[in-house]
């Protein structure tokens, strides 16, 4: 089965986009999708230096991205109001570091991923030496509200979902 | 207007919508610019675009699948695919923009008097290392 199937998700995510472009159910594009669902990770897996990513918690994953849909939603009405009334020289503009515990590639990826989309903070990059994450928030008010944010809100899910330790 | 006939008999709970969404999402996008327009610094500016790519984008195919699945009496949502392809694409992107800036900036001495802004505020303690190119991190 690991054999055949290397990533479960990754295929059912490949079916269901192939179904999606062509907006059919037909027997055609059923049995042509779950060709590619089985056949592309197995020709992709050698692209992928860390393997694919195993989700131990997938109700969680659901739960974090459903909090950083909401998160996101809020970053943007905040950011429009600091651009359309806030006067810029106000503006708090900084980078942060905030220590990270998670290692998993994938997990950090993700984090990357939801960061970059809340608007208001970028993620610029992971130090190796103390492992941390540099960030830069765009109307910073209080440091320490952000590191833990960050690592209760976000690290401590993400690792629960990807390295499969108890949150 | 032989072209317009198509859209004349579609019903009020998905015209009425449709039409905020795609107001909601067009002033988003105007917002994201002005914020690139008039925002003083880069690492400022960055932020402007954001809210164009979540929210803008967002409600235009919010109000893209509403029009469509009622002009075809069927569910229209393939549009979330291109949801999935620019909440994919768009991070690694704001962030190769951000890093490339930072490094060009390090490049320079830091600024005196020391600056608010400065990415030389995060990375000046880590300016004496040899390398400051990271690992890649280990599987677990």
């Amino acid at each position: 089965m690991k054999r055949i199937l290397p990533s479960p998700w990754l295929s059912l995510a490949l079916y269901l986009t192939w179904l999606l472009l062509n907006q059919s159910l037909e027997a055609a594009h059923l049995l042509f999708g779950g060709m590619l669902a089985i056949v592309a990770p197995l020709l992709a897996r050698p692209l992928q230096p860390h393997g694919y990513a195993r989700i131990h918690r997938p109700l969680a994953l659901l739960r974090l991205l459903g909090r950083a849909s909401i998160e996101a939603l809020r970053s943007c009405f905040n950011v429009s109001r600091i651009i359309l009334f806030a006067r810029p020289e106000g503006l708090n503009s900084q980078f942060i570091r905030i220590p990270l515990d998670m290692r998993s590639p994938h997990g950090l990826a993700l984090l990357c991923g939801i960061i970059n989309m809340t608007p208001g903070t970028v993620w610029v990059e992971v130090l190796p030496d103390p492992h941390e994450l540099v960030l830069h928030v765009f109307d910073l008010h209080d440091a320490g509200w952000w590191i833990d944010t960050i690592k209760t809100h976000y690290e401590r899910p993400l690792m629960a979902i990807f390295e499969g330790q108890t949150a | 207007m032989s072209g317009m006939n198509h859209w004349e008999n579609l019903p009020l709970w998905a015209g009425l919508p449709a039409a905020l969404l795609l107001i909601l999402g067009g002033g988003i996008a105007l917002i994201g610019c002005l914020g690139l327009m008039r925002l003083p610094h880069f690492y400022q500016r960055i932020h402007g675009p954001a809210i164009t790519i979540t929210l803008g984008t967002s409600c235009i195919l919010i109000a893209s699948m509403l029009l469509f699945s009622a002009q075809a009496t069927r569910p229209v949502v393939h549009e979330l695919l291109i949801t999935l392809f620019v909440l994919m694409t768009a991070p690694m992107v704001s962030m190769l923009i951000m890093r490339a800036a930072v490094h060009r900036e390090l490049r320079k001495p830091p600024p005196n008097p020391p600056r608010a802004e400065s990415a030389w505020n995060v990375y000046g303690d880590l300016a004496q290392r040899p390398s400051r190119t990271p690992e890649p991190p280990e599987m677990p």
